[in-house]
Protein backbone atom coordinates (compact mmCIF):
# COMPACT_ATOMS: atom_id res chain seq x y z
CA UNK A 1 0.00 0.00 0.00
CA UNK A 2 1.39 3.41 -1.22
CA UNK A 3 1.56 6.88 0.39
CA UNK A 4 -2.05 8.66 -1.13
CA UNK A 5 -0.43 11.75 -2.70
CA UNK A 6 -2.56 13.46 -4.68
CA UNK A 7 -2.12 17.03 -7.42
CA UNK A 8 -3.63 19.98 -6.24
CA UNK A 9 -6.79 19.22 -8.98
CA UNK A 10 -7.25 15.74 -8.18
CA UNK A 11 -7.24 16.12 -4.32
CA UNK A 12 -10.44 14.33 -2.48
CA UNK A 13 -10.14 16.79 0.52
CA UNK A 14 -11.06 15.06 3.84
CA UNK A 15 -14.18 13.14 1.83
CA UNK A 16 -13.24 9.63 3.09
CA UNK A 17 -15.28 7.91 0.41
CA UNK A 18 -14.19 9.98 -2.71
CA UNK A 19 -10.69 8.58 -1.28
CA UNK A 20 -11.99 5.58 -1.89
CA UNK A 21 -13.29 5.80 -5.08
CA UNK A 22 -10.08 7.21 -6.42
CA UNK A 23 -8.34 4.37 -4.88
CA UNK A 24 -10.61 1.81 -6.24
CA UNK A 25 -11.85 0.44 -3.10
CA UNK A 26 -15.30 1.40 -3.36
CA UNK A 27 -17.82 -1.59 -3.78
CA UNK A 28 -19.87 -1.71 -7.07
CA UNK A 29 -23.36 -1.42 -6.65
CA UNK A 30 -25.48 -4.36 -7.12
CA UNK A 31 -26.93 -4.88 -10.78
CA UNK A 32 -29.92 -7.59 -10.29
CA UNK A 33 -32.78 -8.08 -7.45
CA UNK A 34 -32.35 -9.95 -4.59
CA UNK A 35 -35.21 -11.30 -4.36
CA UNK A 36 -34.11 -14.96 -4.36
CA UNK A 37 -31.23 -14.22 -1.84
CA UNK A 38 -32.06 -14.39 2.24
CA UNK A 39 -30.99 -11.24 3.28
CA UNK A 40 -30.00 -11.01 7.21
CA UNK A 41 -32.48 -7.78 8.17
CA UNK A 42 -31.28 -5.68 11.82
CA UNK A 43 -35.33 -4.73 12.86
CA UNK A 44 -36.14 -2.28 15.88
CA UNK A 45 -34.23 0.58 16.96
CA UNK A 46 -35.41 3.42 18.89
CA UNK A 47 -34.32 7.17 19.86
CA UNK A 48 -35.59 9.42 22.57
CA UNK A 49 -34.01 13.06 23.54
CA UNK A 50 -33.92 13.08 27.30
CA UNK A 51 -32.94 16.09 29.72
CA UNK A 52 -29.06 15.07 29.26
CA UNK A 53 -29.24 14.03 25.45
CA UNK A 54 -30.44 11.54 23.55
CA UNK A 55 -31.36 7.94 25.01
CA UNK A 56 -30.64 4.99 21.76
CA UNK A 57 -31.64 1.62 22.34
CA UNK A 58 -32.17 -1.17 19.79
CA UNK A 59 -33.15 -5.18 20.09
CA UNK A 60 -30.22 -8.01 18.94
CA UNK A 61 -31.95 -9.78 16.77
CA UNK A 62 -31.47 -10.35 12.87
CA UNK A 63 -33.58 -12.53 10.69
CA UNK A 64 -33.82 -13.67 7.43
CA UNK A 65 -37.01 -13.91 6.20
CA UNK A 66 -39.07 -15.84 8.51
CA UNK A 67 -35.94 -17.41 9.54
CA UNK A 68 -33.79 -15.98 13.44
CA UNK A 69 -30.03 -15.76 11.76
CA UNK A 70 -28.14 -14.11 14.57
CA UNK A 71 -29.30 -13.32 18.42
CA UNK A 72 -26.44 -11.20 19.42
CA UNK A 73 -26.07 -8.50 16.76
CA UNK A 74 -25.71 -4.93 17.88
CA UNK A 75 -27.55 -2.16 15.81
CA UNK A 76 -26.56 0.67 18.00
CA UNK A 77 -23.43 1.84 17.41
CA UNK A 78 -21.28 5.28 18.92
CA UNK A 79 -20.25 7.19 15.47
CA UNK A 80 -18.09 9.59 17.22
CA UNK A 81 -17.56 10.68 20.65
CA UNK A 82 -20.53 12.92 21.01
CA UNK A 83 -22.68 10.88 18.76
CA UNK A 84 -24.20 7.72 18.09
CA UNK A 85 -25.90 5.83 14.92
CA UNK A 86 -28.97 2.83 14.92
CA UNK A 87 -29.18 0.75 12.11
CA UNK A 88 -32.50 -0.69 10.53
CA UNK A 89 -32.20 -2.56 7.12
CA UNK A 90 -30.13 -4.94 5.26
CA UNK A 91 -27.62 -6.10 8.17
CA UNK A 92 -24.31 -6.45 5.56
CA UNK A 93 -24.49 -2.82 4.09
CA UNK A 94 -25.74 -1.64 7.16
CA UNK A 95 -22.88 -2.46 8.92
CA UNK A 96 -20.77 -1.27 6.66
CA UNK A 97 -22.27 1.98 6.00
CA UNK A 98 -22.01 2.53 10.13
CA UNK A 99 -17.76 1.43 9.40
CA UNK A 100 -17.57 3.72 6.40
CA UNK A 101 -19.63 6.66 8.81
CA UNK A 102 -17.19 6.31 11.72
CA UNK A 103 -14.25 6.58 9.51
CA UNK A 104 -15.40 8.94 7.75
CA UNK A 105 -16.35 11.17 11.21
CA UNK A 106 -12.62 10.76 12.56
CA UNK A 107 -10.85 10.97 8.55
CA UNK A 108 -12.43 14.58 8.55
CA UNK A 109 -11.57 15.25 11.81
CA UNK A 110 -7.87 14.59 11.50
CA UNK A 111 -7.40 15.91 7.89
CA UNK A 112 -9.08 19.00 8.58
CA UNK A 113 -8.08 18.98 12.67
CA UNK A 114 -11.40 19.83 14.01
CA UNK A 115 -15.01 17.80 13.43
CA UNK A 116 -17.75 17.68 11.44
CA UNK A 117 -20.88 19.86 13.48
CA UNK A 118 -23.72 17.77 14.60
CA UNK A 119 -26.28 18.86 11.18
CA UNK A 120 -22.46 18.10 8.76
CA UNK A 121 -22.76 14.85 10.34
CA UNK A 122 -26.87 14.21 9.88
CA UNK A 123 -26.03 15.62 6.15
CA UNK A 124 -22.99 13.46 5.76
CA UNK A 125 -24.94 10.41 6.76
CA UNK A 126 -27.76 11.05 4.44
CA UNK A 127 -25.75 11.40 1.73
CA UNK A 128 -24.55 7.72 2.31
CA UNK A 129 -28.28 6.65 1.94
CA UNK A 130 -28.82 8.65 -0.70
CA UNK A 131 -25.94 7.25 -2.57
CA UNK A 132 -27.78 3.28 -0.84
CA UNK A 133 -30.44 3.90 -3.22
CA UNK A 134 -29.79 1.66 -6.22
CA UNK A 135 -29.07 -1.12 -3.65
CA UNK A 136 -31.67 -0.14 -1.96
CA UNK A 137 -34.17 -0.35 -4.92
CA UNK A 138 -32.52 -4.15 -5.58
CA UNK A 139 -33.43 -5.07 -1.86
CA UNK A 140 -30.88 -4.07 0.39
CA UNK A 141 -32.56 -1.21 1.68
CA UNK A 142 -30.90 0.37 4.96
CA UNK A 143 -32.45 3.35 7.18
CA UNK A 144 -30.49 4.74 9.81
CA UNK A 145 -31.01 7.05 12.79
CA UNK A 146 -29.16 9.31 14.08
CA UNK A 147 -28.63 11.20 17.58
CA UNK A 148 -25.73 12.93 19.30
CA UNK A 149 -25.52 15.88 21.93
CA UNK A 150 -24.79 18.82 19.66
CA UNK A 151 -21.69 20.68 21.87
CA UNK A 152 -22.77 24.45 20.51
CA UNK A 153 -26.42 24.09 21.23
CA UNK A 154 -26.42 22.00 24.51
CA UNK A 155 -28.93 20.17 23.65
CA UNK A 156 -29.97 16.52 22.18
CA UNK A 157 -31.04 16.18 18.61
CA UNK A 158 -31.98 13.18 16.82
CA UNK A 159 -32.96 12.66 12.97
CA UNK A 160 -34.24 10.08 10.93
CA UNK A 161 -33.96 8.65 7.06
CA UNK A 162 -35.48 7.29 4.32
CA UNK A 163 -33.87 5.33 1.93
CA UNK A 164 -33.79 8.18 -0.72
CA UNK A 165 -31.24 9.95 1.93
CA UNK A 166 -34.17 12.02 3.23
CA UNK A 167 -32.99 13.58 6.69
CA UNK A 168 -35.87 14.83 9.03
CA UNK A 169 -35.00 16.02 12.48
CA UNK A 170 -37.31 15.26 14.80
CA UNK A 171 -38.30 16.80 18.31
CA UNK A 172 -38.65 13.99 20.69
CA UNK A 173 -38.34 10.23 19.79
CA UNK A 174 -37.24 8.17 16.59
CA UNK A 175 -37.92 5.00 14.98
CA UNK A 176 -37.03 2.34 12.93
CA UNK A 177 -37.22 -1.17 11.49
CA UNK A 178 -39.96 -3.14 11.62
CA UNK A 179 -41.19 -3.05 15.04
CA UNK A 180 -40.92 0.95 14.56
CA UNK A 181 -44.99 0.95 14.34
CA UNK A 182 -45.50 -0.71 17.99
CA UNK A 183 -41.81 1.03 19.37
CA UNK A 184 -43.73 4.18 18.43
CA UNK A 185 -46.54 4.23 20.24
CA UNK A 186 -45.32 2.56 23.22
CA UNK A 187 -43.10 6.22 23.43
CA UNK A 188 -45.57 8.16 22.13
CA UNK A 189 -47.55 7.35 25.29
CA UNK A 190 -44.79 7.20 27.73
CA UNK A 191 -42.70 10.49 26.27
CA UNK A 192 -42.63 13.07 28.74
CA UNK A 193 -40.52 16.46 27.63
CA UNK A 194 -37.27 17.33 29.35
CA UNK A 195 -37.58 13.36 31.54
CA UNK A 196 -34.47 12.36 33.18
CA UNK A 197 -32.24 9.83 31.34
CA UNK A 198 -33.15 7.00 33.62
CA UNK A 199 -36.84 6.88 33.23
CA UNK A 200 -36.52 7.24 28.70
CA UNK A 201 -34.04 4.08 29.58
CA UNK A 202 -36.89 2.62 30.97
CA UNK A 203 -39.21 3.91 28.53
CA UNK A 204 -36.89 2.29 25.65
CA UNK A 205 -36.59 -1.07 27.33
CA UNK A 206 -40.04 -1.23 27.85
CA UNK A 207 -40.87 -0.02 23.99
CA UNK A 208 -38.85 -2.78 22.98
CA UNK A 209 -40.47 -5.48 25.20
CA UNK A 210 -43.86 -4.56 24.01
CA UNK A 211 -42.57 -4.64 20.41
CA UNK A 212 -40.92 -8.02 20.60
CA UNK A 213 -44.23 -9.27 21.85
CA UNK A 214 -46.08 -8.08 18.64
CA UNK A 215 -43.59 -8.37 15.87
CA UNK A 216 -41.64 -11.51 15.41
CA UNK A 217 -38.79 -9.70 13.89
CA UNK A 218 -38.07 -8.09 17.31
CA UNK A 219 -36.18 -10.04 19.93
CA UNK A 220 -36.96 -9.54 23.65
CA UNK A 221 -34.46 -9.73 26.23
CA UNK A 222 -32.95 -13.29 26.71
CA UNK A 223 -32.98 -14.20 30.08
CA UNK A 224 -31.62 -17.60 29.50
CA UNK A 225 -28.01 -16.67 27.78
CA UNK A 226 -27.96 -12.98 28.99
CA UNK A 227 -28.64 -11.43 25.94
CA UNK A 228 -30.54 -7.38 26.27
CA UNK A 229 -30.99 -4.88 24.08
CA UNK A 230 -28.28 -2.76 23.64
CA UNK A 231 -29.13 0.91 25.09
CA UNK A 232 -26.80 3.95 25.06
CA UNK A 233 -27.16 7.39 26.50
CA UNK A 234 -25.16 10.08 24.85
CA UNK A 235 -24.86 13.55 26.55
CA UNK A 236 -22.52 16.17 27.44
CA UNK A 237 -20.21 13.49 28.66
CA UNK A 238 -20.41 11.69 24.81
CA UNK A 239 -21.15 8.42 23.77
CA UNK A 240 -21.81 6.03 27.07
CA UNK A 241 -23.66 2.35 26.91
CA UNK A 242 -25.41 1.23 29.53
CA UNK A 243 -24.15 -1.81 31.64
CA UNK A 244 -25.42 -5.04 30.55
CA UNK A 245 -26.41 -5.60 34.39
CA UNK A 246 -28.22 -2.41 34.19
CA UNK A 247 -30.38 -3.32 31.14
CA UNK A 248 -30.96 -6.98 32.79
CA UNK A 249 -32.50 -5.18 36.14
CA UNK A 250 -34.89 -2.32 34.04
CA UNK A 251 -36.09 -6.04 32.42
CA UNK A 252 -36.54 -7.73 35.49
CA UNK A 253 -38.39 -4.99 37.40
CA UNK A 254 -40.74 -4.61 34.12
CA UNK A 255 -41.26 -8.41 33.96
CA UNK A 256 -42.10 -8.03 37.83
CA UNK A 257 -44.46 -5.77 37.40
CA UNK A 258 -46.28 -7.25 34.62
CA UNK A 259 -45.92 -10.50 36.81
CA UNK A 260 -47.58 -8.77 39.70
CA UNK A 261 -50.80 -7.16 37.82
CA UNK A 262 -51.21 -10.79 37.02
CA UNK A 263 -49.35 -11.14 33.28
CA UNK A 264 -52.07 -9.73 31.30
CA UNK A 265 -51.26 -5.70 29.15
CA UNK B 1 24.04 24.05 -29.42
CA UNK B 2 25.50 24.60 -26.38
CA UNK B 3 26.83 22.33 -23.68
CA UNK B 4 25.75 21.48 -20.59
CA UNK B 5 27.94 22.31 -17.68
CA UNK B 6 28.99 19.28 -15.99
CA UNK B 7 28.31 19.04 -12.63
CA UNK B 8 29.84 16.14 -9.71
CA UNK B 9 26.99 13.99 -8.26
CA UNK B 10 28.42 14.51 -4.88
CA UNK B 11 28.34 18.50 -5.64
CA UNK B 12 24.97 18.15 -6.95
CA UNK B 13 24.05 16.17 -3.73
CA UNK B 14 25.61 18.83 -1.31
CA UNK B 15 23.90 21.87 -2.52
CA UNK B 16 20.55 20.50 -2.50
CA UNK B 17 20.84 18.85 1.33
CA UNK B 18 22.79 22.19 1.95
CA UNK B 19 19.38 23.90 0.47
CA UNK B 20 17.28 21.17 2.28
CA UNK B 21 19.40 21.77 5.91
CA UNK B 22 19.19 25.78 5.78
CA UNK B 23 15.33 25.68 4.60
CA UNK B 24 15.11 23.20 8.12
CA UNK B 25 17.06 25.47 10.28
CA UNK B 26 15.54 28.57 9.67
CA UNK B 27 12.18 27.41 11.50
CA UNK B 28 11.53 26.27 14.92
CA UNK B 29 12.41 22.91 16.98
CA UNK B 30 10.33 20.33 18.33
CA UNK B 31 10.78 17.83 20.82
CA UNK B 32 9.17 14.36 21.49
CA UNK B 33 10.34 12.49 24.42
CA UNK B 34 9.25 8.93 25.66
CA UNK B 35 8.16 9.49 29.15
CA UNK B 36 5.74 7.57 32.12
CA UNK B 37 2.65 8.51 30.84
CA UNK B 38 3.24 8.28 26.92
CA UNK B 39 4.83 10.01 24.58
CA UNK B 40 5.44 13.84 24.50
CA UNK B 41 5.75 16.30 21.53
CA UNK B 42 6.34 19.49 22.78
CA UNK B 43 6.73 22.40 19.45
CA UNK B 44 7.77 25.55 19.39
CA UNK B 45 4.72 27.14 17.06
CA UNK B 46 3.48 30.74 18.21
CA UNK B 47 0.43 29.86 15.33
CA UNK B 48 -3.16 28.00 17.45
CA UNK B 49 -4.40 27.07 13.98
CA UNK B 50 -1.10 26.09 11.86
CA UNK B 51 -0.17 22.70 13.69
CA UNK B 52 2.90 21.46 13.38
CA UNK B 53 2.08 18.01 15.34
CA UNK B 54 -1.29 16.00 14.55
CA UNK B 55 -2.73 12.89 15.01
CA UNK B 56 -2.40 10.63 12.23
CA UNK B 57 -3.78 6.95 14.01
CA UNK B 58 -5.23 5.39 16.99
CA UNK B 59 -1.76 5.54 18.61
CA UNK B 60 0.38 7.24 16.35
CA UNK B 61 1.05 10.93 16.04
CA UNK B 62 2.81 13.30 13.65
CA UNK B 63 5.14 15.90 13.59
CA UNK B 64 6.78 18.26 11.45
CA UNK B 65 9.21 21.28 11.11
CA UNK B 66 10.50 23.54 8.14
CA UNK B 67 7.91 24.11 5.41
CA UNK B 68 4.64 24.12 6.51
CA UNK B 69 2.73 23.40 3.05
CA UNK B 70 5.24 20.88 2.29
CA UNK B 71 5.12 18.57 6.00
CA UNK B 72 1.01 19.06 6.21
CA UNK B 73 0.88 17.84 2.52
CA UNK B 74 2.89 14.81 3.83
CA UNK B 75 0.39 14.59 6.97
CA UNK B 76 -2.61 14.35 5.31
CA UNK B 77 -0.82 11.75 3.04
CA UNK B 78 -0.41 9.80 5.67
CA UNK B 79 -3.95 10.13 7.71
CA UNK B 80 -5.20 8.91 4.27
CA UNK B 81 -2.49 6.11 4.28
CA UNK B 82 -3.51 4.76 7.38
CA UNK B 83 -6.95 5.45 7.30
CA UNK B 84 -7.31 3.35 4.14
CA UNK B 85 -4.93 0.77 5.88
CA UNK B 86 -6.97 -0.01 8.60
CA UNK B 87 -10.67 0.10 6.58
CA UNK B 88 -8.83 -2.33 4.57
CA UNK B 89 -7.80 -4.44 6.35
CA UNK B 90 -7.52 -4.00 10.62
CA UNK B 91 -6.91 -0.96 13.18
CA UNK B 92 -4.84 -3.59 14.69
CA UNK B 93 -2.34 -3.48 10.92
CA UNK B 94 -1.80 0.36 10.92
CA UNK B 95 1.71 0.93 12.31
CA UNK B 96 4.23 3.63 12.47
CA UNK B 97 7.29 1.72 10.91
CA UNK B 98 5.71 1.18 7.65
CA UNK B 99 4.28 4.98 7.56
CA UNK B 100 7.70 5.88 8.15
CA UNK B 101 8.73 3.82 5.33
CA UNK B 102 6.66 5.37 3.13
CA UNK B 103 7.26 9.20 3.73
CA UNK B 104 11.27 8.23 3.24
CA UNK B 105 10.63 6.85 -0.29
CA UNK B 106 8.61 10.20 -0.78
CA UNK B 107 11.45 11.92 0.61
CA UNK B 108 14.33 10.32 -1.18
CA UNK B 109 12.76 10.30 -4.43
CA UNK B 110 11.70 14.41 -4.32
CA UNK B 111 15.05 14.62 -2.85
CA UNK B 112 17.23 12.91 -5.86
CA UNK B 113 14.24 13.55 -8.47
CA UNK B 114 12.59 16.83 -8.41
CA UNK B 115 13.61 20.49 -8.87
CA UNK B 116 13.56 20.94 -5.17
CA UNK B 117 14.01 18.67 -1.89
CA UNK B 118 11.67 19.35 0.46
CA UNK B 119 12.86 21.52 3.20
CA UNK B 120 11.14 19.47 6.04
CA UNK B 121 12.20 16.90 8.58
CA UNK B 122 9.36 14.70 10.26
CA UNK B 123 8.76 12.85 13.29
CA UNK B 124 6.19 9.51 13.23
CA UNK B 125 5.89 8.31 16.80
CA UNK B 126 3.66 5.33 18.35
CA UNK B 127 3.25 4.78 21.64
CA UNK B 128 3.07 1.08 22.99
CA UNK B 129 1.44 -0.06 26.06
CA UNK B 130 4.93 -0.33 27.83
CA UNK B 131 7.75 2.68 27.94
CA UNK B 132 10.22 0.35 26.24
CA UNK B 133 7.69 -0.39 23.16
CA UNK B 134 7.63 3.33 21.91
CA UNK B 135 8.26 3.47 18.70
CA UNK B 136 10.09 7.24 17.31
CA UNK B 137 11.04 7.40 13.50
CA UNK B 138 13.04 10.87 12.46
CA UNK B 139 12.35 11.08 8.78
CA UNK B 140 15.17 13.21 7.40
CA UNK B 141 14.41 15.89 3.81
CA UNK B 142 16.48 13.30 1.99
CA UNK B 143 14.68 9.66 3.19
CA UNK B 144 16.82 8.79 5.44
CA UNK B 145 15.17 7.15 8.66
CA UNK B 146 16.41 6.98 12.43
CA UNK B 147 14.80 5.14 14.68
CA UNK B 148 15.23 7.20 17.98
CA UNK B 149 14.63 5.96 21.41
CA UNK B 150 13.68 8.24 24.67
CA UNK B 151 13.84 11.48 23.28
CA UNK B 152 14.56 13.40 19.76
CA UNK B 153 14.83 17.21 18.66
CA UNK B 154 13.89 18.25 15.04
CA UNK B 155 14.72 21.25 13.24
CA UNK B 156 16.87 24.27 13.63
CA UNK B 157 19.58 23.99 16.42
CA UNK B 158 18.78 20.56 17.22
CA UNK B 159 21.95 19.64 18.42
CA UNK B 160 22.31 21.63 21.17
CA UNK B 161 18.42 21.41 22.47
CA UNK B 162 19.22 17.48 22.35
CA UNK B 163 21.75 18.37 24.46
CA UNK B 164 20.58 20.09 26.92
CA UNK B 165 17.45 17.81 27.21
CA UNK B 166 19.79 14.84 27.67
CA UNK B 167 21.44 16.53 30.75
CA UNK B 168 18.24 15.87 32.40
CA UNK B 169 15.75 13.58 30.81
CA UNK B 170 14.38 10.25 32.58
CA UNK B 171 12.29 7.82 31.24
CA UNK B 172 10.10 8.00 34.52
CA UNK B 173 9.01 11.77 34.11
CA UNK B 174 5.33 12.76 34.51
CA UNK B 175 3.71 14.82 31.57
CA UNK B 176 4.81 17.89 33.71
CA UNK B 177 8.46 17.16 34.34
CA UNK B 178 9.00 16.67 30.81
CA UNK B 179 6.75 20.10 29.66
CA UNK B 180 9.30 22.16 31.49
CA UNK B 181 12.05 20.51 30.51
CA UNK B 182 11.44 20.48 26.98
CA UNK B 183 10.34 24.53 26.99
CA UNK B 184 13.66 25.16 28.72
CA UNK B 185 15.49 22.92 26.35
CA UNK B 186 13.86 25.06 23.38
CA UNK B 187 14.20 28.53 24.54
CA UNK B 188 17.57 27.90 25.36
CA UNK B 189 19.80 30.11 26.99
CA UNK B 190 18.65 34.02 26.72
CA UNK B 191 15.07 33.61 26.22
CA UNK B 192 11.66 31.40 28.03
CA UNK B 193 8.43 30.29 26.24
CA UNK B 194 4.98 30.50 27.70
CA UNK B 195 1.79 28.79 27.23
CA UNK B 196 1.28 30.75 24.14
CA UNK B 197 4.71 29.74 22.21
CA UNK B 198 4.16 26.35 22.33
CA UNK B 199 2.08 23.52 20.37
CA UNK B 200 2.10 20.24 23.60
CA UNK B 201 -0.02 17.05 22.58
CA UNK B 202 0.74 13.68 24.22
CA UNK B 203 0.08 9.99 23.05
CA UNK B 204 -1.52 8.71 26.02
CA UNK B 205 -0.54 5.35 27.42
CA UNK B 206 -3.47 4.14 29.35
CA UNK B 207 -6.44 4.78 27.12
CA UNK B 208 -9.07 3.98 24.82
CA UNK B 209 -9.08 4.02 20.97
CA UNK B 210 -7.88 7.27 20.22
CA UNK B 211 -4.59 8.02 22.36
CA UNK B 212 -3.72 11.43 20.76
CA UNK B 213 -4.43 14.49 23.26
CA UNK B 214 -3.66 18.52 22.93
CA UNK B 215 -2.43 19.99 26.18
CA UNK B 216 -3.24 23.87 25.42
CA UNK B 217 -4.76 26.44 27.66
CA UNK B 218 -5.06 26.80 31.09
CA UNK B 219 -3.86 22.96 31.63
CA UNK B 220 -0.97 24.06 29.52
CA UNK B 221 0.20 27.12 31.75
CA UNK B 222 -0.64 24.93 34.59
CA UNK B 223 2.24 22.46 33.30
CA UNK B 224 4.59 25.45 32.86
CA UNK B 225 4.60 26.94 36.29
Amino acid sequence: MTLPLFEAGGDPGPNFAALLRSTGLAPPDPDAPAADLAITHATTVVAIRCQQGVVMAGDRRATAGHLISHRTIEKVFPADRHSGVAIAGAAGPAMEMVRLFQLQLEHYEKVEGKGLSLDGKANQLGMMVRNNLPAAMQGFAVVPLFAGYDTTREVGRLFQYDVTGGRYEEREYAVGGSGSLHAGTVIKLGYQPGADADEMIDLAVSALFRTAEEDSATGGPDLVRGIYPVVAVIGADGFERVADADVEARFRDLLASLESRGGDS
Amino acid sequence: MTMPFYVAPEQLMKDRADFARKGIARGRALAALSISNGILICAENRSNTLRKVSEIYDRIAFAGVGRYNEFDQLRIAGVRHADLKGYTYSRDDVDARSLANQYAQVLGQTFTHEMKPMEVEILVAEVASDPGGDQMFHVLYDGTVNDESGYTVLGGEADSIAEQLGQTYDGEWEVGDAVKASSAALSGQERTLEADDLEVALLVRETGRRAFRRIEGDELAELLN
